[in-house]
This record gives structure tokens, sequence and C-alpha cells, in this order.
């Protein structure tokens, strides 16, 4: 276990340590600096890159949500096999490689180019992250509805709710925590996403994994350090609050 | 509840996910000047050592992260639940990381006078050579996968009824039995999602051999990116190679789910 | 019992070529205490959802208070269920389960506390209003989805085997107090069951299916007595039932003897199903209309449960007083205990 520590952590230590470097090297300690973090919060270029990512990610997360939660809604109401006829193609972009989802929506794309002069852009990039993201909102509100008292909706009638709003007034209570989840997922598979958005984004728009593949590609960047040890901070911090959160909530049902 | 909700995401999938699929097998079995051909299937022989490698690298990575990963989760399983929780947040911790920066950590490492050598030179120790080779492709998959496999057995361990072990033990087996009879016939499904896990997104990836294979590493991914984004150009052929790699990649799956179904009694024997 | 409330006009149920429902013709009665009684999978949670309007018969017409109701959703039917496992609202409160039918019809505010107060009340919950429902035991859940039915002031009251969840000693408990609330809100009950005890107990009437098709209607009292069949027999209360011939008009044979009867109307040599009740044969020791052994004895706390073999058939008896395995006993049985039907009759 610690072995397996090291390894997995080792790599993380060493770029928080050299985002700090001041010389460019990436292996060569040459004393400490704040430079890296002061040079990235004046690059456009990556400033730019976060702002599409964060929102083509909250974007995405929510019209997921809602086609997904729909979906999810429709299929519990489908006969079985019905259903898993619609669940087996709904998982595709999920289980297929990303390359693969990523070059089939890109010559989706250049073909709608070919008839309606939409260039591959924010908008193609925000339809393939949709796309990619809804599985995961039905995944994870499927479980919830299953789950469910199966008389609650039929409940909510007999007592004189349209369909609409027994929908609105006891499913949805019900399902949220699974239509979070489901959000939460969706928007962090965006915000990471980088070989889907390599193939649909086109070349007028970069999100930030994409802007990283690029200094990746030229080596020298001390900057990327700057980057992933101020997006590790973040996570961490996210991680704690959620935990925090989390453990509050159960102790709050326990009372 | 009416099915009239999931008409939306019906339309979409049928937009966004079926006729892409359609395009791909369109697109592989036209030639460049638009005619109908199988040539870019026959096209693809020349590429053989490149699908060779892919799958025999996705192959030991997966050794690899099974080799690593299912100790792991067996020891974290046996925990006390707070330290196992801890020990699970502390191995997904990385994978909120965007990999490309986490494969990037490696690339810093490997380098010929990156930090291994530098560790070796301190210990007087012959300095190896590791970035751009496979080995530094595998390294750099183990380390990006290792949890995908860790964490299904740990879920399965974790949900096995503790009892069992108990009565395992009660029945006469000794732990290395128990762990044979009983244990291990359990974990099979966890094994099984662990495998595919790691092996479909090492076949088809192409950041991690591009990285720290250092575009001597062809692999699969690095093929299929190539065709369409590349300078070899050729939507037609990478389409093909795409919609081979699918069929690869729905066979090891349900022969793994094969294996899922028979798997209990197989591993006892 | 005044009006005919509900009326089923020959509806049926199909559903993936499996007949659910297979002619049902059903007359309810304003505030009468209707029991569907049968084992399951014989159509009676089916008829009551047809009555909610959560399923639609296939054919057939369903009437209440004279107005054809089948496409009549049941968000505005004046008819309430109670349901299986109750399916209270886990994200509400008690208070706001009851509450939730009277918001629905935007009931204003002062109204809905009085009428929640009242129906809390009136199954004893008062204080209760804050609870979370999955704090609640099972027998508080169960009167939640009592008083959340019955705020609403429905014409008719569906309960769906809604003491099936509950341990014996409740569903007693509970049997006694839906009756009394039955005779306070002064409604229409229909009730489910697969439990013969209970729907002889609570109703007025019991209506006895099986297979998708009503066998029998009538009080407890004919239902428990005069049994249209053997099956009916069978399934209220414990029933020796055996096959017999027609001999004549208060004539039947059976088991090798002929037996005095008071059943008339029966072809000569007609074969029919005999029934008689455990408790109506009399053990002695010598000198009744059948001989045999002693093949168990059971002790039932009130009698024991004898079981006695008589030229081949295994005759089980209801008696005070025992008898040791073993023992040669006779038993006899009075003509009006012997109850003649004919094979296979159905309503």
């Amino acid at each position: 276990m610690v072995l397996t520590g090291i390894f997995l952590y080792s790599p993380i230590a060493l770029m928080i340590v050299f985002s700090f470097n001041a010389g460019k090297s990436r292996t060569v300690w040459s004393g400490f600096t704040l430079d890296w973090y002061s040079q990235l919060l004046k690059n456009e270029l990556i400033l730019n890159s976060l702002y599409t990512t964060v929102l083509v990610s909250l974007l995405a997360a929510f019209f997921a949500t809602v086609i997904g939660t729909a979906a999810a809604i429709g299929f519990h109401a489908m006969r079985r096999r019905v259903r898993q006829f619609f669940m087996t193609v709904s998982i595709i972009p999920a289980v297929n490689p990303d390359v693969i989802t990523g070059v089939s929506l890109m010559l989706l794309f250049v073909f709608i180019r070919s008839v309606t002069n939409i260039e591959l852009g924010f908008f193609t990039l925000l339809l393939a992250h949709i796309t990619f993201n809804v599985p995961y909102v039905i995944l994870s509100v499927m479980p919830k509805l299953k789950s469910l008292n199966k008389h609650l909706f039929e409940a909510a009638l007999d007592l004189g709710a349209t369909p609409f709003r027994a929908l609105c007034k006891v499913i949805l209570p019900e399902i949220t925590p699974g239509v979070v989840t489901g959000a939460l997922i969706a928007f962090t598979l965006s915000i990471d996403d980088f070989v889907i958005s390599y193939f649909t984004a086109g070349s007028s728009v970069q999100t930030l994994p994409m802007t990283i593949y690029a200094m990746t590609r030229k080596r020298v960047s001390p900057e990327i350090n700057a980057i992933s040890t101020l997006l590790f901070l973040v996570v961490l911090t996210l991680l704690v609050i959620i935990n925090i959160a989390q453990r509050k909530e159960s102790r709050r049902v326990k009372h | 509840m009416s099915r009239r909700y999931a008409f939306p995401h019906v339309g979409w999938m049928a937009v966004f996910v079926v006729v892409p699929l359609v395009l791909i097998v369109g697109f592989s079995l036209t030639s460049a000047d638009g005619g109908v051909t199988l040539d870019n299937f026959s096209d693809m022989m020349k590429y053989a050592p490149v699908f060779g490698r892919s799958l025999w690298l996705s192959l030991i990575s997966t050794a690899i992260c099974l080799m690593i990963g299912y100790p792991l989760a067996y020891v974290m399983s046996r925990e006390k639940p707070a330290v196992a929780a801890a020990a699970l947040m502390l191995l997904m911790l990385p994978m909120w990381m965007n990999f490309l920066l986490r494969t990037y950590a490696w690339m810093s490492i490997l380098e010929n006078s990156g930090f291994l050598n530098q560790l070796l030179n301190v210990f007087r120790l012959p300095n190896v050579h590791i970035i751009n080779t496979e080995a530094a492709v595998v390294l750099g998959m183990v380390y990006n996968y290792l949890p995908f496999m860790t964490l299904p057995i740990h879920t399965v361990l974790h949900k096995m009824d503790k009892s069992m072990m108990e009565a395992a033990g009660d029945l006469g087996a000794n732990s290395a039995k128990t762990f044979m009879r009983v244990v291990l016939p359990i974990s099979v499904p966890g094994v099984i999602s662990g495998i595919t896990m790691v092996f479909v997104p090492g076949v088809s990836t192409f950041i991690i051999s591009r990285l720290l294979g250092g575009g001597k590493t062809l692999m699969l991914g690095d093929l299929i990116e190539m065709q369409f984004t590349g300078n070899a150009y050729n939507p037609y052929l990478g389409a093909a190679i795409s919609l081979v790699m699918m069929v690869i990649v729905l066979l090891s799956m349900s022969v793994m789910n094969r294996f899922g179904d028979g798997g209990e009694s197989a591993v006892v024997l | 019992m005044s009006k005919d409330l509900i009326r089923l006009v020959d509806c049926v149920m199909v559903f993936d070529d499996d007949v659910i429902l297979n002619s049902i013709n059903l007359t309810i009665k304003n505030q009468e205490f209707l029991t569907l009684l049968g084992p399951s999978g014989c159509g009676k949670t089916t008829t009551l959802r047809i009555i909610g309007g959560f399923e639609t018969p296939t054919s057939g017409d369903v009437f209440f208070d004279g107005v054809r109701i089948n496409d009549v959703p049941p968000y505005k039917r004046r008819v309430n269920t109670v349901f299986q496992k109750y399916a209270l609202f886990p994200h509400l409160n008690v208070y706001e389960n009851v509450a939730f039918g009277l918001r629905i019809a935007k009931t204003r505010e002062d109204e809905i506390k009085t009428r929640v107060n009242d129906s809390l009340a009136l199954v004893g919950l008062l204080g209760y209003e804050k609870r979370r429902v999955h704090q609640l035991s099972g027998g508080q859940q169960q009167r939640v989805a009592i008083a959340r039915a019955v705020v609403n002031r429905p014409q008719v009251l569906l309960l769906d085997e809604p003491l099936g969840a509950l341990d014996l000693k409740l569903r007693k408990e509970m049997q006694a107090e839906l009756k009394a609330i039955q005779k306070q809100v002064g409604i229409t009950f229909i009730y489910v069951t697969h439990d013969q005890e209970e729907a002889l107990t609570m109703s007025d009437t019991v209506v006895v299916m099986n297979n998708g098709e009503i066998l029998q209607i009538g009080t407890p009292q004919d239902i428990y007595n005069e049994p249209i069949n053997a099956f009916v027999a069978d399934f209220i209360g414990e029933s020796n039932i055996i096959d017999g011939v027609m001999i004549g008009d208060c004539d039947v044979e059976f088991s090798g003897r002929r037996f005095e009867c008071v059943d008339r109307g029966f072809d000569k040599d007609e074969p029919v199903d005999v029934v008689i009740r455990p408790e109506d044969l009399t053990v002695g020791e010598g000198g009744g209309q059948l001989s045999g052994t002693v093949s168990s004895v059971t002790f039932k706390g009130v009698h024991y449960e004898m079981m006695v073999d008589s030229g081949g058939f295994s005759w089980m008896v209801h008696s005070t007083l025992s008898q040791p395995v073993g023992a040669a006993v006779s038993l006899s049985v009075k003509p009006f205990d012997i109850h003649i039907m004919r094979k296979g009759k159905t309503a």
C-alpha cells in the first residue's frame, strides 16, 4: 500500500515542488519563485481556454441532466425489452473508446458543415459534450427510479395530482440525489475531457485540456506545473468540502 | 409516468450516436474518390505491427494493473472502514487531475536527465533509458488506469459478507484455501470489469503513447488520430481502423462477460 | 345501505394474451364494506385498480353514480386508495403527506389545518405531524396512509391488502379500527385481501374470486355456510371435500355409505363434491356413521385438530376432546352440515 502510495503521489509531489522552481528546468532546482503563477494569471490563452472549459462544462452538464433525467423517466415507463434496447444504445458513448466517439462525431460535424456551413467550434463542442454526458446521467438516475415504491406516482394521481404535477411534486424530489450525482459526474467529465474535445472543437476554440496538451508538446513550460498545482488544490478543497457535507448529512439523517 | 419523456433523448441519440456510427461504417467502405471499396481494410494490413503492439502493450498493462490492484483492493477491504475509506480516497485523488498532467509529470521523471536517473546517480547506479520506449508507455498506462482495476475489485470484496470467510474457516478451510475457494471466485465479476476498464482505454489511447513513447511507439489510437487530424489525413482508412477497434473492444467485452457467467466454476477448478 | 354506487359491467382485462379478468359483473352499494377475496393472481387487485382508474378494462364498462368513467383519469375520480405498501411520500413529513391532496386541490390553508388535524385524530396520530414517514412503525405508516386518503372526503376508499405487511396482533387491532373508521366516516370501503378471516370479520359483502372470475357474492355468513362450490368452501375456512354421488333428493352416497342430507334438485347418480367442515364432525368411540383410525393429533389452542383415516380418505376433525393416535373412532355428521356442490360450478 505504501509503495503504491509513493508510486501514485511522487509525480504529483514533484510537480508541486517544481511549480515554485526559479529555473526553467523541470528537473534541476534553482531557487524559489512564484513567477510561474503570476505568468499563468496573465496568460490570455490559458485564461480563455479555462473560460471555455467551464462554460462548456456547465452548459453540457445542464442540458445532459435535463435530457438524461427525462430519458430515464421515460425509459422507466417502458416495457422491459424496449427499455433494455434503448439503454444499450444509450450507453454506447460511455463504453465506446473516446477516440471513436471523437472521430465519429467529427465525421458528423464535418458532414453537417458541408451542408449547412455550421463550422466546428464552441457549438459542436457543446453538442459533443452533451452527447457523452447523457449516459452517465441516465445511469445515475435510473437506479433511483427503480428503487422507488412503484405506487408512489399512482398515489399522487389518486390524491388529485395531474401526471405532470405528480412528476414534479413526488417523483423529482425523490430522485434528486441521483439527478445531482449525474449532473456532478457530467460536469467533471466535461472539465476533464480532452480526447473528444480535441476532435470536435475545430481550430477556433480550445478547452483547458487542449491547451495543456499543446503545452506538453512544447515540453519546456513550467507553467504546466503551476496549473497542475492549482487544479490539484481546487480538487482537494472540493473533495474535503463534499466529504464534510456528506458527514453532516448522514449525521442529520441519524438524528 | 410517460414514455414521452424519453423522446428528446431518443432523437438526440439517433443524430449524435447512431448517425456518427453509420458514418464510420460508410466511410470505412468508401475510397478517396467516392466509390465503394474494401481497400481500406486491406490497406490496414501494413499496420499489423501497430495492432499487435497495441494489443500487447494493453495486455501487459492490464496484467500489471491486476497484479498490483488485486492485492491492494484485498488489503483495503480487510482494513477498518475508516482506513479503507481514506485509502480509497487517496487512490482516487490523482484521478481528479487531468490525465495529461499526470502523464506529463512522468515525462519529467523518466527523461534521460530526469529525476529517476538523478536518483540513480546519487546512489552511483547506472542510468536507465526509459522515456520513448514501450516500457514508458506501459508505465504510463499502469499509472493512469490502476484505479480502474482496483476500484471494481474493491467494491466486490467490500460488499462480500465477511461471515462467509468465517464460515469457510468454520468448515475447515485454512486462510489460503478460503482465499482460493471463496474470496477469489466471489471477486471474479470485479476482476472482469477491472480488466475491461483497463484494457479498453489502453487499446485506444493516443496521448500516453504520444507523450511517453515519443511517437516511436505508435498505437491504434495514434493511428486513428493521424488519419483524421494529422498530415496522413485519410478519414476512410481512419474509419476502417475505428471500426476494427470497435469490433476488438466489443469482442473483448463479450469474452469478458462470458467469463463472468461461467467464471465461478472455472476459477474453483 | 342505499343506492348502487359503482357498477362493473362485463369487465374484461387482457394483458399480453393473459386473461386477467374474465367478464366481471359487480355492483357496489353506497356505504357498504365490500371485500374482494381470493388467492394471489385471482384478479382482485386488478378489479380494484380498474375502479381506482389505474387500469382501463380491455372491454366492458365502469359506472360511478350512473356515469360511465372508463376514461376518467385517477386524479379526477372521487375515489382514494390506500396502497399495499402505503406509498407514502418519503420527502414529506406526516402533516404534508396528509395535506398533499388538499394542497393539490388548492384548499385554503386554515381548512387544510383543520381537516388534516381531524383525520390525524381519526387514526390516532395527533402529535406526529412533524415526523418523517421513515421514522414511523409499520402500523403508524398504515394510519398515515388512511388519513391521507380519507382527508380528501372521497366517496369510496379502496384498500389494497392494507394490513398485509403488519404482524398478526397489530393486524387484528387494525381490523377493528378500520371497521370503526368506516362507520365513522360513512363511506364505501372496497377492500382487497387474500385472508379469508379478515374478509369474514370486516365485510358487509364478500366477493370470492379465482382465475379472473367472480365465484360467489354474499354476506360473510352466506359465504361461510353456503359456499357455492368446493373451491369457495376450501378457501373459506378448512373443509373436508370428498367425491360423492347423489342417489336422490336429500340422499347422497360417499365414503361407501349413504347419508341423509338437505339438498334437493340434483340428477340421480350425479357426481358431486361433498363438503363437511371439520368442526361439524363429531368423534365417538363407536356407533357413528363412519369408522376410522386417528392418524395424528395436533393441539391448536382452542381445540384439537385430528386426522382420522376412514375408507381411504383422511378426515380433518376439530374437537375439544382428543383421542390418542391409533385409536379406533367413529365419526358422525348431522344432515344439515353436509353441503352438496355441483362439480365445477361457478356463479
